[in-house]
């Protein structure tokens, strides 16, 4: 076979270590040569191991699935996992998702921010008490919506939708769309016995589904293609409905 | 008077019990202020551009307004009324908006820095709908209150002197532009923020709507530029007749030389004015 001539590609990350006083944001330029099929989580494994074994990023399951490895592709948030280089032009720049505390350079604390977005919004099926028997059959739930409820929970919690989304950024206490569409799945979960005034409690004011100003930039992001537009547009509907209730 | 509940509300405690509705009402209320004002800035298009049609045109549209034709007279405070209707949706839709714009330089650096750094259309539309509702705060008043406190002052050459003699052509000209992008990009943002038309597939449905959006902007654009041109155009040619009423076609011919009120405001003397001095 011919060699097959490959792309250099110039990778400008942006690094600050939190920790080190000394430290001050700034770009560093890495120079690699493109693989076949070579993905961003690749690439920074390659300067990890070859260039700077002080770049720091996150990674698990190379697979799209833990939500860990997000950060800002050209200014975009996008898993790295999944992202390939091919898709991206000969020079392009990577910097940590804003909105998440800082770890260091690529690496930002997603986690710690669900965790509080979850006891907020009780993002978990609120049964009654005592109905739960764990030897009893569970009820059968319709396949289609089953397969709704699927749809919308394949959230890995990577947390693109905040990064990308303006409304976020501006206002710290936004619940994000990543909240609305836990809402929305578990609205429509008839294992939650929560009712709308519960919902309401949640989300019913400007730091929930009413300081979404429609910007769609969560929906544009989300890195598993979730219809967080109309999700968001459904909280909305049912949470405006109490209103006039 | 009640002091109690009073204290408990001055506290913050007072969402304890059970979180107000307002927020919900109040984006009701943006949203709904927002399509009446969108949609009668279309209708308003339709009776202004009727200038495209003649100058007598424009004085039939504004003499209906008037109710002349229901009631025999004009009546010029109804568009007075009117006007200030606009004027309260315009002041309640501004005051529901506020809440939305970045609040202090943190937040607008934050969203100008996300808005160049994401490169998102939605997202840069979201800060041109700020700039251009900040200035119809003052552009819409002004416009509003003119038209509210000369009542009666509303034709052919009544608006093009107001247009060309007395100077609002530069105002006309931005607040033109600013009602159609923010009306354009209103219109679009409550489309898919309630998802009105997403039908079975909303993604191709959104791309639908912005193309939409766009041509919408460009026909009300064009249509609106022309009818300012129109106004522009009579101001410099009636310029010599600075001040006279006009009065349609075939009245000038029922009343020769003579001239008088081609429709005479209720409650008023006829006024004279030379109508044979309209070339
Ligand atoms: C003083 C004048 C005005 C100001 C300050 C203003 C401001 C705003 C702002 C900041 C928004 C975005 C709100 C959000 O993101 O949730 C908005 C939305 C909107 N505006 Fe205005 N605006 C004004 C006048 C008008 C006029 C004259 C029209 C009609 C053409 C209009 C139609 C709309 C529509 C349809 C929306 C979308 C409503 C929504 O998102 O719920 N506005 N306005
Ligand atoms: S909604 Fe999409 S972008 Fe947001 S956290 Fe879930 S998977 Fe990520
Ligand atoms: S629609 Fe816009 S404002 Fe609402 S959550 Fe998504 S990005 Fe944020
Ligand atoms: S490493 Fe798990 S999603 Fe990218």
């Amino acid at each position: 076979m011919n060699e097959v001539k490959h792309r250099k590609l110039k990778i400008s990350v942006l690094r600050y270590n939190p920790q080190d006083p000394e430290s001050v944001p700034h770009m560093q330029t890495y120079e690699l040569e493109e693989a076949d099929g070579m993905t961003l989580f690749i690439a920074l494994n390659e300067i990890r191991e070859k260039l700077d074994p002080s770049l720091q990023f996150d990674y698990v399951c190379r697979a799209g699935i833990c939500g860990s490895c997000a950060m800002l592709v050209n200014g975009r948030p996008a898993l790295t996992c999944r992202q390939l280089t091919k898709d991206l032009g000969d020079e392009f720049t990577l910097a940590p998702l804003p909105v998440f505390e800082l770890i260091g350079d690529l690496s930002v604390n997603t986690g710690k921010w669900m965790r509080g977005m979850s006891e907020r919004l009780e993002t978990w099926v609120h049964a009654k008490e005592q109905e739960i028997d764990l030897r009893r059959i569970e009820e059968p739930m319709d396949p289609e919506l089953a397969e709704k409820l699927y749809e919308v929970d394949r959230c890995i919690e990577c947390g693109c939708c905040v990064a990308g989304c303006g409304t976020a950024r501006m206002r710290e206490d936004f619940v994000g769309a990543v909240g609305l569409n836990k809402i929305a799945r578990f609205k429509i979960d008839p294992r939650d016995t929560r009712s709308d005034d519960d919902f309401y409690e949640l989300v019913g004011d400007d730091d929930g589904v009413f300081g979404c100003m429609s910007l769609l930039g969560c929906h544009d992001v989300c890195p598993k293609q979730l219809p967080l537009q109309t999700q968001i547009a459904y909280v909305r509907r049912k949470m405006v409905a109490m209103a006039f209730s | 008077m009640n002091r109690t509940l009073e204290v408990i509300a001055g506290s913050d405690l007072v969402e304890r019990p059970r979180r107000s509705r307002w927020p919900a009402r109040l984006d009701y209320l943006q949203s709904a202020s927002g399509l009446v004002l969108a949609l009668f800035m279309w209708a308003h298009m339709g009776f202004v551009s009727s200038i495209l049609f003649g100058k007598n045109a424009l004085w039939v549209v504004a003499r209906t307004f008037e109710g002349y034709y229901f009631f025999g007279h004009r009546y010029p405070v109804i568009v007075s009324i009117a006007a200030a209707v606009v004027l309260a949706l315009v002041i309640g839709h501004a005051a529901l908006a506020v809440r939305k714009f970045p609040i202090n330089y943190r937040q607008f650096r934050t969203f100008r820095g996300h808005m160049a750094m994401m490169r998102h259309g939605d997202t840069s539309l979201w800060f041109a709908q700020v700039v251009t509702g900040f200035a119809l705060f003052f552009l819409a008043s002004v416009h509003l209150y003119i038209i509210m406190s000369n009542p009666g002052k509303i034709g052919p050459y009544e608006s093009s002197f107001r247009v060309w003699d007395q100077h609002l052509w530069p105002l006309y000209l931005l607040l033109l532009l600013a009602v159609e992008f923010h009306g354009g990009i209103g219109l679009y943002r409550l489309s898919v923020k309630w998802n009105w038309f997403g039908g079975s597939n909303p993604d191709e449905a959104r791309h639908g709507l912005k193309v939409l959006k766009w041509a919408i902007t460009v026909f009300f654009l064009a249509i609106g530029l022309a009818t300012l041109a129109t106004f522009i155009k009579i101001g410099i040619t009636a310029h010599p007749i600075y001040g006279e009423r006009y009065v349609p076609t075939w009245q000038q011919d029922a009343l020769p030389g003579h001239g008088g009120q081609a429709a005479p405001v209720a409650g008023q003397p006829a006024t004279t004015s030379q109508a044979g001095g309209a070339q």
